[in-house]
């Protein structure tokens, strides 16, 4: 084989992958992906707006990265203060809240460190520390939205994380889960990966409810200023059909095991 | 006509390795026609000395001249080596290798090659796998594959060591031929009754220096040194 | 245990009713486990021939770097990748970040030491024997090449099986350049791990079966298809 024909081959495949119709690159994070909403919403996507949506399923550090880099066209993700830098670093035009969902404490069923018990989050955690060897718990660890969430709840109770009863175990939502069934230890989740997880274990819901568990989802799309090459355009026409009422019906309506995951929260322009 | 490659000159050559002195210093011609037979006992030096005329050693000392200084000289000369370097090829492909470097297209040299191996006697299915051939079989197939280019000088290193009467015989009445046909031929061998029936002269050697040379037939009346004499009568030399 | 069963059985189902998101999966692995095994050994063959058979100051090194770099981690070698083909990278205006060719890089970086190295050794063996006559017969070194490439094809197959047997498993590099997009850049090893994440390990094994199988089927395919076994004695 010579060399010309490596390069035809590679620009061969090359032009396969970017021969297709309108395509745009969107950075979501785990616990959206395996919520299973993307499933119903990509393709009604497609067929309103002619637009392929290819999910990259990372974490939200990672997601923003890409957004930085102008890897992708556009970021759905769920932590405030990373996304009010990105936009004020100029790197989205600007950042659309579309809907939430809503964190949840699970651990063992017989919930020995009595979490279930308490009022609040922060009294929630404080009693999982509390119980110190009687109670493990297991941090996504690797600076996704819902490893913010649960640093932020840490600090709402003035604890301070550490020592053998903490595993983080840096991780995605699934693979952290898994290692919570595997040790029969307290993490908070999503609800939607917590429903859709498969490998429950001994595992159960232990505290829900708390307003400081609220998890806010939001759209950004990439600046266009800064990476000419990012399909603005369709961006944008994906941003105007996440906010329609097309788009709330199917969020609301989206329901696993009868629970309903997420709400539809986006203003309209 | 083009000019011929030899006489080959070799002038105070030596060969080393690892600090010893395996071959030389040799000063000699080689020039003329007919079968030169490199004699001596094991160690004497016989094999280097081939591969130094081929080409196959780089020198330590001394110099090597042919009567040309052009890639002819590579081309028009063969070398049969003591144990057949089996291509893993079939036959006829083995025979037919060397035209295939020279640009000759495949169904041509195999044509060549198969003409070549039936006027030697080489009767085997040549689209086997060499492997599958006898040793005497593989030496013919070997000296097929030296012979095929016509070479002006070919070197045999003890191409009949290892094979039985027969086989020998076969070889020598190739050899024999190739002589006639105008090939210049310098091959070693410890067979003496092989020396005396193929040599037209002899260059005999003893801890690698070249301490005999002349015509075959006087050389086998009357040695003029013990070790040749010695040699000849297999007696066991201190 | 039972979750082997359900993923042997589970891998029986998909099979069985060609699944279309399999059928896809299987095929984006194939093809991009192939093409980077076709790249590969055009670049590593002649390389590993090439070093075999000249002599040159820096030989040794450059075979202990190889054999060094059989070990690359993909992840590594995945973020490399991803960093150079990024948008903001040397390579980005290419464009090609999260696409089978990005994943066909990588993995051929990966296999091309693996396929060179084996290629030396094998060559290297066959040139111990071959030198002399070569050497006699007065063959170019392109010559010697060529011939040494050809009479060593079937010990050469095996370097390009050993390359696409770590390309098709490998999950790594193709993970970070691939990003894992369905219908687009999801392969099999990567969609173990997604299901794996999902804790649905039946579906994660049989996906694994699968790639077991595909794996194995492709050296029967290759080894029939050159005849190895029938002719043995090469």
């Amino acid at each position: 084989m010579t060399p010309k024909s490596i390069l035809t081959t590679l620009a061969a495949l090359w032009l396969a992958s970017a021969a297709a119709a309108e395509e745009l690159k969107m950075a979501v994070t785990t616990s959206f992906a395996n919520s299973g909403l993307a499933e119903i919403l990509l393709p009604v996507i497609e067929r309103d707006t002619g637009i392929t949506v290819q999910l990259l399923v990372v974490g939200t550090g990672q997601a923003l990265k890409l957004g930085e880099a102008g890897d992708v066209d556009a970021v759905l993700v769920h932590a405030r203060a990373a996304e009010d830098a990105f936009v004020a670093a100029g790197h989205a035009t600007h950042r659309r809240e579309i809907m939430y969902n809503d964190f949840i404490v699970v651990g063992p069923s017989d919930d020995a460190a009595g979490a279930g018990a308490a009022t609040t989050a922060a009294a929630s955690f404080a009693a999982i520390a509390g119980a110190g060897a009687g109670a493990a718990f297991v941090s996504r660890g690797d600076d996704s939205g819902t490893h913010k969430a649960e640093l932020a709840i840490w600090q709402a109770a003035g604890i301070t994380p550490g020592g053998d009863w903490y595993k983080s175990v840096g991780q995605g939502m699934g693979a952290a889960l898994n290692t919570a069934a595997g040790m029969n230890a307290y993490i908070l989740a999503d609800r939607a990966s917590w429903l859709n997880f498969a490998n429950k274990g001994d595992l159960a819901l232990i505290f829900e409810g708390d307003a400081a568990l609220f998890n806010q989802y939001a759209y950004l799309p990439v600046n266009p200023a800064h990476h000419p090459h990012v399909k603005a355009e369709a961006a944008q026409a994906l941003e105007a059909w996440l906010t329609s009422d097309t788009a709330k019906a199917l969020i609301e309506g989206y329901r696993i095991a009868g629970q309903q995951l997420f709400t539809f929260n986006a203003v309209a322009n | 006509m083009v000019s011929p490659i030899l006489p080959l000159t070799l002038d105070g050559v030596e060969l080393r390795r690892a600090g010893r002195r395996i071959l030389g210093p040799i000063t000699l011609t080689l020039g003329g026609e007919g079968i030169s037979i490199v004699l001596g006992p094991n160690g004497s030096g016989k094999t280097s000395l081939l591969r130094c005329m081929h080409g196959l050693e780089r020198l330590s000392r001394g110099s090597l001249g042919w009567n040309r200084a052009d890639d002819q000289v590579r081309a028009r000369q063969a070398f049969v080596f003591q144990t057949p370097v089996l291509m893993r090829r079939s036959v006829i492909d083995n025979i037919a290798y060397p035209l295939r470097l020279d640009g000759v297209p495949a169904g041509r040299a195999r044509r060549r090659a198969a003409d070549l191996a039936e006027t030697i006697g080489l009767a085997v299915t040549l689209d086997a796998p060499v492997q599958v051939l006898s040793g005497g079989e593989r030496q013919k197939m070997a000296l097929a594959r030296a012979l095929i280019r016509a070479p002006e000088v070919l070197f045999l290193d003890e191409p009949c060591a290892s094979l039985d009467l027969a086989s020998t015989a076969e070889i020598e009445t190739i050899l024999a031929r190739a002589r006639d046909a105008g090939t210049r031929i310098v091959m070693s061998t410890h067979n003496i009754g092989q020396a005396r029936r193929l040599a037209d002269d002899i260059l005999f050697l003893d801890h690698g220096r070249l301490i005999e040379k002349g015509p075959g037939p006087a050389f086998f009346v009357g040695p003029l040194t013990p070790q040749a004499r010695a040699h000849i009568n297999g007696d066991l030399l201190p | 245990m039972n979750d082997l069963f359900d993923g042997l059985g589970q891998a029986l189902r998909l099979l069985v009713t060609l699944d279309a998101d399999l059928i896809e999966i299987t095929g984006l692995s194939l093809r991009v486990s192939l093409g980077a095994t076709v790249v590969a050994s055009a670049i590593g063959l002649p390389l590993g021939a090439w070093i075999a058979v000249n002599r040159f100051r820096l030989r040794r090194t450059v075979i202990a770097l190889l054999n060094a770099l059989m070990g690359l981690p993909p992840v590594v070698v995945g973020l490399v990748v991803y960093v150079i083909l990024s948008r903001s990278g040397p390579l980005g205006v290419l464009g090609l970040l999260f696409t089978p060719s990005a994943m066909v890089i990588a993995q051929v970086i990966i296999v091309t030491p693996i396929i060179a190295s084996i290629a030396h050794q094998t060559i290297r063996d066959l040139w111990a024997d071959y030198h002399d006559l070569l050497i006699s017969l007065h063959a170019t070194r392109r010559q010697r090449i060529v011939t040494l490439v050809w009479d060593a094809r079937r010990g050469l197959l095996t370097a390009g099986l050993a390359g696409f047997g770590r390309a098709i498993g490998e999950v790594g590099a193709i993970m970070v350049v691939g990003g894992n997009i369905e219908h687009a850049t999801r392969a099999l090893t990567t969609a173990i791990a997604l299901e794996t994440g999902k804790g649905d390990f039946a579906m994660a094994l049989a996906l694994g079966f699968v790639l077991i199988a595909l794996a194995i089927a492709v050296n029967l395919a290759l080894h029939m298809l050159s005849g190895t076994e029938r002719s043995s004695r090469w």
